[in-house]
């Protein structure tokens, strides 16, 4: 069964990201669903059910209670989801089949993260499930084991790989500048990526994305229904989720530069929006750069590229905002900063805005666009979750 | 029936100081020499784990059925060190395990037992670890003497290298060298007390009273191996009861440093690497009294080789720049720990898991052949479910598949992780971090074997696990 245009998206919000050292987690929660709410026009007591993605829930997972004690969502069911960064993406996914079901017709799906009040600079150590097995792993460090692969299966010197990724991290900020709700609005030079501290080595400070709070929402209903709420809603075409190992260190032959969850979820999605040939078929996306080496990697993977020549592409600007397939046009994790639950939707925000020719600054608006796809990738990496949205029925 | 000793193996840690380096310091008189300093994430069971690995490479471990650790720092106040490295040695459980504690010249007294044992017929192959890593007083000439190391030996009747003639013990009450319970540096008396009262008058009356057993003197020795709590006492000893230069054996002293009860094995150990079948060798240990005992070498000598002895690991060595990192190496200052694991570490799944933790064995699928590190229950190439085949992967070698210098994961004072994943030459993967390297030589393809260390503490436990490090051969890499 597909999945194509049953549902449609009448309603985002999007709170300011960055270091909210005096708001919480219903403070965020409140900043974005009344944002939505006002968008859809629609008020909470219309809500029938809200699916929530945060990662690090403060007390025992509560998450869900605690977003449907800010919002006064009583009475209706309000379900957390935590698969790491992909949690507020799935909670969209979940949202969109809630409806399309005909469970309810009109829900909402909140991601929120205060990654502020952990104590903690950086996403924490021991990213997985084990902590033996798995002690003293970061982020940086596990998403560096795949930059020192690449660079070695296909012949880059560190500093050409480095100078390759760290084109990413340029771009990125660059688009940054112009999306207000940022955290991060600085613009950088090659030399400044290069010359960075190093984080993980090859990762230095500009190829890791910063540590942020946030929160974003969207408020899903029947596509039959959509326009008597708005002229403008946007359609939900396809989606696809795959889980893989936490360990794919141990898979034997696995060649860290190409992951089955990135290729399975990508193609599940563009199967059912119908789409064959995305480096065409899209108009733009905002993928996972937690780190640049995954936004290098999630090219290839996602067919915007060949394997092993996302190089070429960089190079010669493709991904730019003025290039063929922009991404990550509002400046992605790399200036949004990454408060875990909260970047899928914060992704499908920028989408969402962008193929109603409404972001918050002109000056990134893509012209022509019909088609978006949004993606969070997370855990192990093992974990990948892909939306695809349209502004037309068909 | 012959009993001894039928294989060694000794261990000193990678990382050294120079006595300058720490005397500097502290503006004081340095004595001559190095000594060898435990990398953080040692202690003096994982140091024993290192050297019984070593000393059982050639040995059928299902007839080792006696196993005896012997430390003054056994990480554990209460709680069996013995039967942990039994287990991590992948010993049968059906092994008799004991600590032995307290006393300097623990390693000596347990090979002692070790060998009682063996002549009862109550153990076939008994193995003995003893490893220490002491603390002394900062600016102490203890500070400088002392050393971290381990040594193992397993006796038994078959193949015996070193044959035990004779033996002899003498008890003997004195508080010359001391730590309460609860301490953490070790005491000294005045030197001239304590090296005339304790050590020379219980070495010289079990040196006596070994040769007079034997009917030996002191020119039928070809070896003297005496402990020595100094650079020179061994040597003075020696001198004095009659044994020539070139019969006293080296102490290592200027290598290594005082490394408590595994000293006497250690040397033992060094004495065998250069031994010829014939040889009589002496050994008699100090602490609170001495053990002695004589050694005939049986032409089984040949059989041992470069990994079972000590002279490779005096060339393996990294040198501290500052004494700065043994103080916090040895947490005499109190460093900024990283950042704990998110998950608080489990007494239950740590005892549940232990097959793979400790003993390090992975699962090989019995449908298809895969094998994989940790035991999966379910194949994750072809899916089969409760079929497989438990293989421990310990002992094998392997290669740098990929790694991340991380600079975020680490402590204040030791602030670089490395973590690796690892193909062996089957081609399994191991996901784990290194240890004991040089950031530079770290790259894709750097030859790697496995290590027992200590990963993190958070529950109040000592959580030990695997880690990897570069394979070397003396100083150079493989």
């Amino acid at each position: 069964m597909t999945m194509k245009d049953k549902v449609a998206i009448v309603g985002m919000g999007c709170s300011k990201f960055g270091e909210r050292w005096g708001l919480g987690v219903a403070d965020l929660a409140i900043e974005s669903a009344y944002e939505a709410f006002e968008d859809a026009g629609v008020g909470p007591k219309d809500i029938e059910a809200c699916f929530v993605g945060q990662m690090y829930a403060p007390v025992g997972g509560l998450a869900g209670a605690q977003v449907a004690d800010a919002l006064k969502f009583h009475n209706i069911p309000v379900l957390r989801n935590e698969n790491w960064c992909t949690s507020g993406h799935i909670a969209l996914i979940q949202a969109c089949m809630a409806v399309a079901s005909g469970a309810y017709d009109v829900v909402m799906a909140l991601g929120v993260e205060k990654l502020k009040d952990t104590g903690y600079p950086g996403l924490g150590t021991g990213r997985g499930m084990s902590p033996v097995y798995e002690a003293r792993r970061t982020a940086p460090g596990s998403f560096s084991l795949i930059a020192t692969r690449y660079f070695e299966q296909y012949g880059l010197s560190l500093e050409e790989g480095k100078q390759t990724i760290g084109k990413i991290a340029v771009k990125n900020h660059q688009n940054g500048l112009l999306a207000p709700k940022a955290h991060f609005h600085k613009a950088i030079t090659l030399e400044d990526v290069m010359k960075a501290p190093i984080i993980a080595q090859p990762l230095g400070l500009f190829d890791c994305c910063g540590n942020s709070d946030g929160s974003a929402c969207a408020i899903i209903t029947r596509a039959d229904t959509a326009r008597t709420l708005r002229e403008d809603p946007i359609y939900v075409k396809g989606f696809g989720v795959a889980m893989d190992t936490v360990l794919p260190h141990s898979r034997p032959n696995f060649n860290w530069t190409s992951f089955d969850a990135l290729k399975t979820s990508s193609s599940k999605a563009y199967a059912m929006a119908g789409i064959k040939s995305p480096r065409e078929e899209i108009d733009l996306a905002e993928v996972h750069d937690c780190f640049t080496i995954t936004e290098m990697l999630i090219y290839e993977d996602f067919g915007f590229s060949a394997p092993g020549r996302a190089k070429e592409d960089i190079d010669a600007g493709f991904f730019e905002l003025s290039g063929g397939l922009p991404v990550n046009t509002d400046g992605g994790l790399k200036c949004f900063g990454h408060p875990v639950g909260a970047s899928g939707l914060r992704m499908t925000y920028e989408i969402y805005k962008q193929l109603q020719y409404k972001v918050d600054n002109p000056k990134r608006q893509v012209r022509n666009v019909k088609r978006g796809l949004a993606h969070t990738f997370g855990g192990g990496p093992q974990l990948s979750a892909v939306l695809i949205a349209g502004n037309e029925k068909g | 029936m012959k009993i001894g000793i039928t294989s060694m193996g000794a261990y000193v840690p990678y990382y050294r100081i120079s006595r300058t380096t720490i005397a500097s310091a502290w503006e004081r008189g340095a004595l001559k020499g190095e000594r060898s300093i435990a990398n953080n994430d040692e202690d003096s069971l994982t140091m024993a784990v290192e050297a019984a690995t070593n000393c059982l490479h050639d040995v059928n471990k299902q007839s080792v059925d006696v196993l005896y650790f012997a430390s003054t720092t056994a990480p554990y106040a209460e709680k069996s060190s013995s039967g942990l490295i039994a287990t991590v040695c992948d010993l049968q459980t059906a092994v008799s395990t004991a600590d032995f504690s307290n006393c300097l010249k623990a390693g000596a007294t347990a090979l002692q037992a070790a060998t009682n044992a063996v002549k009862a017929q109550a153990a076939k192959q008994a193995m003995v670890v003893a490893a220490d890593c002491r603390i002394s007083y900062p600016k102490s000439d203890q500070e400088q003497l002392f050393g971290d190391a381990a040594a193992a030996l397993v006796i038994g009747s078959e193949n015996v290298i070193a044959e035990i003639e004779f033996s002899a013990t003498v008890n003997s009450e004195i508080i010359d060298v001391w730590r309460l319970a609860g301490e953490q540096y070790v005491h000294t008396a005045e030197e001239r007390f304590a090296i005339e009262k304790g050590y020379t008058q219980s070495m010289t009356q079990v040196i006596r009273d070994i040769l007079r057993k034997s009917g030996l003197n002191p020119k039928d020795i070809s070896k003297v191996v005496l402990s020595s709590p100094g650079l020179k006492e061994n040597v003075n000893l020696a001198k004095k009861m009659g044994f020539g230069e070139t019969q006293i054996q080296d102490s290592a002293m200027l290598q290594v440093g005082n490394c408590g009860t595994a000293q006497p094995l250690l040397m033992l150990i060094a004495a065998l690497e250069d031994a010829k079948p014939g040889d009589r060798i002496l050994l008699a240990a100090y602490g609170n009294g001495a053990d002695a005992f004589i050694f005939r070498v049986t032409e089984n000598i040949v059989r041992m080789t470069p990994a079972n002895g000590l002279k490779r690991y005096l060339t393996t060595k990294n040198l501290f720049s500052s004494y700065n990192r043994y103080l916090s190496f040895r947490e005499l200052v109190e460093p900024v720990q990283g950042e704990p694991f998110r998950l608080f570490p489990s007494n239950a799944a740590y005892w549940r898991d232990q097959k793979s933790i400790l003993r390090f064995y992975g699962s090989k699928c019995n449908n298809c052949g895969t094998s994989i590190f940790p035991i999966n229950r379910i194949c994750d190439t072809c899916g089969s479910k409760d079929n497989y085949e438990e293989k421990r992967f310990a002992d094998r070698q392997g290669k740098v598949f990929t790694y991340s210098v991380d600079k975020l994961a680490g402590r204040s004072d030791d602030p670089v992780v490395i973590q690796t994943v690892v193909e062996d030459d089957a081609g399994v993967r191991y996901y784990l971090l290194m240890t004991d390297y040089d950031q530079a030589e770290v790259r894709v393809g750097l030859d790697v074997e496995f290590t027992f260390r200590k990963i993190y503490e958070g529950a109040n436990y000592i959580n030990y696990f695997w880690k990897c490090r570069p394979v070397r051969n003396g100083g150079d890499l493989l």
